[in-house]
């Protein structure tokens, strides 16, 4: 055997993980600026008519220092998560959490307002709400 | 001791869980552990010390505006668990633990017996 997890009990979880994981690679319509699938932060974004959502999973970082920019139709989520260094006589016996800058860019639908942008923080998550163009919104038309 | 391992096998089978990724650091007075879990508010996080079996849980809570469809999904379980073997020497009676922006920071003593202690050696 190849692989063998330290959790045996856990294998099933583990290739539950690995399917979904390859499942959403390969739904996904590949963007041009590639996918940063692991990277950091982790991404989710979604839409309603009225707003598209951004929530980034970005755990430990001064908000202050979250660099967030919308420049022609495209979104710039960038900053920097500075771990404290373990003292000298630590010892450090695992270490997986990210540490360094990031930036990750997503391109946005056309019909947003970059002027109705709003960006929260909270528990470690940066929620960035775009509002849609009042004009991109649909319509109803009465019939007279 | 059969029972025991097929109840808690039971809840990881149903729901799928996220690996949260970790720090550990060992010095003299213990062991520290960072874990990342964003998006788990200070009420959805769960510690549970067993006997040696440490568990950390978590739920994910995002405030989601009605009607939202997702396009591109990375964190697709709302869900964190990651399950860690304590030794002998550390006390887990005495585990203490912040959070603080999804950031978990658990500091676990060890026994006082297990403390360094300096050997003089006499020279004669």
């Amino acid at each position: 055997m190849m692989y063998r997890s330290l959790f045996p009990r856990d294998w099933l979880a583990e290739l539950d993980r690995l399917q979904n994981e390859v499942h959403n690679t390969f739904r996904l319509s590949p963007s041009i600026r590639g996918m940063a699938r692991g990277g950091f932060p982790a991404m989710n974004v979604g839409g309603t008519p009225q707003s598209v959502e951004i929530y980034a999973f970005a755990p430990g970082i001064e908000p202050a220092s979250l660099d967030v920019q919308i420049e022609k139709g495209v979104l710039t989520i960038a900053g920097e998560r500075q771990r404290q260094a373990p003292p000298a006589d630590a010892t450090m016996h695992i270490d997986e959490r990210f540490d360094g800058r990031f930036r990750r860019v997503v391109s946005l639908p056309d019909d947003i307002d970059a002027n109705a942008v709003e960006a929260r923080y909270s528990d470690g998550v940066l929620r960035i709400s775009i509002g849609r163009k009042q004009s991109a919104q649909p319509r109803r038309i009465t019939i007279q | 001791m059969t029972d025991h391992t097929a109840v808690k096998k039971s809840p990881a089978k149903e729901e799928p869980s996220l690996l949260p990724p970790v720090d550990v650091i060992e010095d003299s007075a213990g062991i520290t552990l960072y874990a990342d879990m964003p998006g788990v508010p200070k009420d959805k996080l769960h510690l549970h010390v067993e006997a040696d079996t440490l568990t950390i849980e978590g739920e994910i809570d995002l405030e989601r505006p009605e009607g939202i469809v997702a396009s591109h999904i990375e964190v697709g379980v709302p869900h964190y668990r990651r399950v860690f073997t304590l030794s002998k020497e550390l006390d887990s009676s005495k585990v203490s633990a912040e959070l603080s922006q999804g950031v978990l920071k658990l500091s676990i003593p060890k026994a006082e017996h297990a403390q360094p202690r300096k050997v003089e050696v006499k020279v004669l």
